[in-house]
């Protein structure tokens, strides 16, 4: 086994990063330095990403196939102040909401790998707090739609019918995945708090939460193009 | 913590005791088990039901059955082949072989995998019950295309769809522990490139399911919405599409395609170097090529839908795309061939199984390319020669894999040798019941006899007799393999730790049987 170098190098020469690429793959036993836990929620993630697909590729379908005109989306979730009605003005603020819990969220993560229990689990709360309050507008503007502007899943006054269809379903779904991450941040931050990952050291569930979190994100980042601003 | 040792188990009754055991079982072997019994039940429930409808097919005209209990046999049929028979016996070897086959002491995931498997007798609960309610079960095909499934769907389709979700959800539970097993527990010196092509299969596949079971999840939610919340996704007099729902399912449908075979390919090489006493051929293609199969199943799912009117330029690529699958498809058949090239080959029953799987894979891969030329397929759409091809492709494909991997590995499961002879009975069985089921589909089907239809014409006839005999020869052949397992399970000939003469591999390094822990320190493997 002397030529043990030769052997996984081709004949011919492979550019830089396919050699750490093929090295990382023969390697022993372990191919990605990534443990289960990690590993686990990347792969839910994947799954996940295929049904907002699902989700979102039928709503273009449909907005495409239909033969009534859509709802202008800029009229639709205007929102006015006393004055004229501004438009998107409400999905903006969620959406600048969403994007801030991130930012707090990747603060809680490097505060989790110092071990740094108080400041972790504070920033948590305060991802948490975001995302109750993204689902609190989302509920203020379902309200809005299904009260006042007598948006159905079945039609609208406006439009296409398929509006409220895909309207409630994807935004449904995701705010469903919001909710369930705000419950899932608290109960990591109280485990947190109470010293449970003390004995261990080991903080990697506030990165683990936080991929779900970011994930739940970059999903809100999609709907909110194809949704709101096509 | 020392405490608990003193406390004594409670005394439950031996039947109690019993049924906690396997309910709230954590060892993969036992869950494997699990799984296995599972889809044996199932794939008897489901054989059952073909055996109905090909006694109504036996004739032309109405015998038997009506046509609406027709369709909700041939409903279940597939869906409870696919989703109850195929893919959970596929997991329960996966349980039982990938730890010991990798050298880890168990699944990376011990109490999510018995979590995955409790949930299946649930979902299949609901579906089989569908049949005992008002309306009949589900009556549309097992790829429930709208509007049958949502505007003219009975009643217990909502108890299907439930079902589904379960399934799902177990589907990718199992997938996740798997993947992670794979990449985490291997025994120091198992490189990803060392693995048993079983296991790489297996990792492939399990991908696969990550990617596809979401898709069905997402599809029959919005016929769920459909259904009852008044949404209008696949309904066309609301400004919906129906074809979207055909895109969509086939963006699963055909993954699972390959999720149904992957692990069939993976058992192939396995069995077929142990009885031809020399290593597999190709190792490192064999690996390329799974992947390369698993990549191009994502970009052919058009060719379910020729028929609906595509545009040209999509025809064609569905058509090059699903071409090109059979590259490296024919790089394995191949490799199995050139690893039984001048082999000492003996004729075990496992081997019997992985020949026969070869070569009535290969024939059913061959009517695919036919079913891939676009135009060609205009013809053949909707026939039984559809039928004849999928039967193919599966019935060798999964089940005579699995029934192969079960010969091959129950010494090592059980400590005692199956019945030879009766092996070769079933085995011989088997493929004459196989072959003349569906080899006359393959000209009914030419000859233009439409599938998923309870009545057909009187020329069509007497090759129907045939699929019938042959069916119901086919399936009373699989109580013979259910006398041979249990047979094997309470005795016979004790099994050495080998096993095989020539077979290699960590799970050989194992007692027969092999004991409720593998591998408690990992082993290291050169």
């Amino acid at each position: 086994m002397g030529s043990n170098s030769s052997e996984s190098g081709a004949t011919f020469a492979l550019p830089e990063g396919f050699q750490d690429f093929t090295r990382d793959w023969s390697a022993d036993k372990q191919t990605f330095q990534v443990p289960w836990g990690k590993a686990m929620m990347w792969i839910f993630l994947l799954s996940d990403t295929f049904i907002f697909a699902c989700f979102l590729t039928s709503y273009m379908n449909v907005r495409m196939s239909t033969r009534v005109p859509w709802p202008n989306p800029s009229e639709v979730f205007a929102l006015s102040f006393g004055g004229d009605p501004i438009p998107l003005i409400l999905i903006a603020i969620m959406t600048f909401i969403l994007i801030t819990s991130s930012g707090t969220m990747a603060l809680a993560v490097n505060y989790g790998y110092r071990q740094d229990r108080a400041k972790t689990a504070a920033l948590m709360f305060i991802t948490a707090a975001f995302g109750a309050t993204f689902v609190g507008m989302q509920a203020f503007e379902w309200v809005k739609l299904i009260v006042e502007e007598g948006v159905r899943p079945w039609g609208n006054p406006m439009g296409a019918a398929q509006f409220g269809s895909s309207f409630f379903m994807i935004t449904g779904f995701h705010g469903a995945h919001v909710s369930i991450g705000v419950i899932y941040l608290s109960v990591v931050a109280l485990k947190v708090l109470k010293g449970d990952y003390e004995a261990s050291g080991n903080y990697e569930i506030v990165e683990i939460t936080g991929l779900y979190w970011h994930f739940v994100d970059l999903v809100w980042v999609f709907i909110f193009a194809f949704f709101y601003l096509w | 913590m020392i405490a608990h040792a003193e406390t004594t188990p409670p005394a439950r009754h031996p039947l109690v005791s019993f049924i906690l055991r396997w309910v709230l079982t954590t060892n993969h072997k036992e869950i494997g088990t699990l799984y296995l019994c599972l889809s044996f039940t199932l794939f008897l429930i489901a054989g059952a039901m073909a055996m109905i409808f090909r006694a109504e097919l036996a004739q032309p005209g109405l015998q038997f059955i009506t046509a609406d209990f027709y369709n909700q046999m041939l409903t279940l049929h597939g869906l409870i082949m696919v989703f109850g028979a195929v893919m959970p016996a596929f997991v329960g070897l996966a349980n039982w072989m990938i730890p010991m086959m990798i050298g880890a002491p168990d699944m990376a995931l011990p109490r999510l995998n018995n979590f995955s498997f409790w949930i299946l007798p649930f979902a299949f609960f609901l579906l089989l019950s569908s049949l005992f309610m008002e309306g009949g079960a589900p009556n549309f095909g097992w790829t429930l295309y709208a509007p049958l499934s949502t505007t003219y769907g009975p009643p217990s389709t909502d108890f299907l769809i439930f079902g589904i979700h379960l399934m799902g959800i177990s589907s990718i539970l199992g997938a996740i522990n798997i993947i992670v097993t794979i990449f985490n527990l291997r025994a120091p010196g198992m490189t990803l490139m060392k693995m048993p092509l079983f296991v790489w299969t297996w990792l492939v596949t399990a991908f696969l399911l990550i990617m596809a079971m979401p898709v069905l999840a997402g599809v029959v939610t919005m016929m769920l919405t459909d259904r009852h919340f008044g949404t209008s996704f696949f309904e066309a007099s609301g400004g919906g599409d129906p074809l979207i729902f055909q895109h969509v399912f086939w963006f699963f449908g055909h993954p699972e395609v390959y999720i149904m075979i992957l692990p069939g390919f993976g058992i192939a090489s396995q069995i077929i170097p142990t009885f031809a006493r020399k290593p597999l051929f190709g190792y490192a293609s064999m690996v390329y090529a799974t992947v390369a199969i698993a990549g191009l199943s994502f970009v052919v799912w058009g060719h379910h839908m020729f028929a609906t009117g595509m545009p040209l330029a999509a025809e064609l690529f569905f058509m090059y795309a699903t071409m090109l699958i059979a590259v490296p498809t024919g790089v394995k058949v191949f490799n199995w061939v050139a690893t039984m090239w001048r082999g000492s080959m003996t004729f075990e029953t496992p081997m019997l199984f992985a020949i026969g799987f070869v070569v009535m894979f290969t024939i059913g891969g061959f009517s695919g390319l036919m079913l891939a030329i676009t135009p060609a397929d205009f013809q053949y759409h909707d026939t039984f020669f559809v039928v004849a091809h999928l039967h193919y492709v599966l019935y060798p494909g999964a089940i005579f894999a699995t029934m192969g991997a079960v010969y091959y590995w129950l010494p090592k499961w059980t400590g005692n040798m199956y019945d030879e002879r009766l092996g070769k009975i079933h085995f011989w069985s088997a493929v004459i019941g196989l072959n003349l089921t569906f080899f006359p589909m393959h000209f009914v089907g030419l000859a233009g006899m439409p599938r998923r239809i309870v009545d057909y014409a009187l020329p069509y006839a007497g090759l129907n007799l045939f699929t019938t005999l042959g069916a119901w020869m086919l399936g009373l052949t699989q109580l013979l393999f259910l006398y041979i397992v249990i047979k094997t399970i309470r005795g016979g000939e004790k099994a050495t730790d080998q096993v095989w003469e020539s077979a290699e591999g960590l799970e050989w390094t194992v007692p027969s049987p092999a004991p409720h822990h593998t591998f408690d320190t990992p082993p290291r493997v050169e």
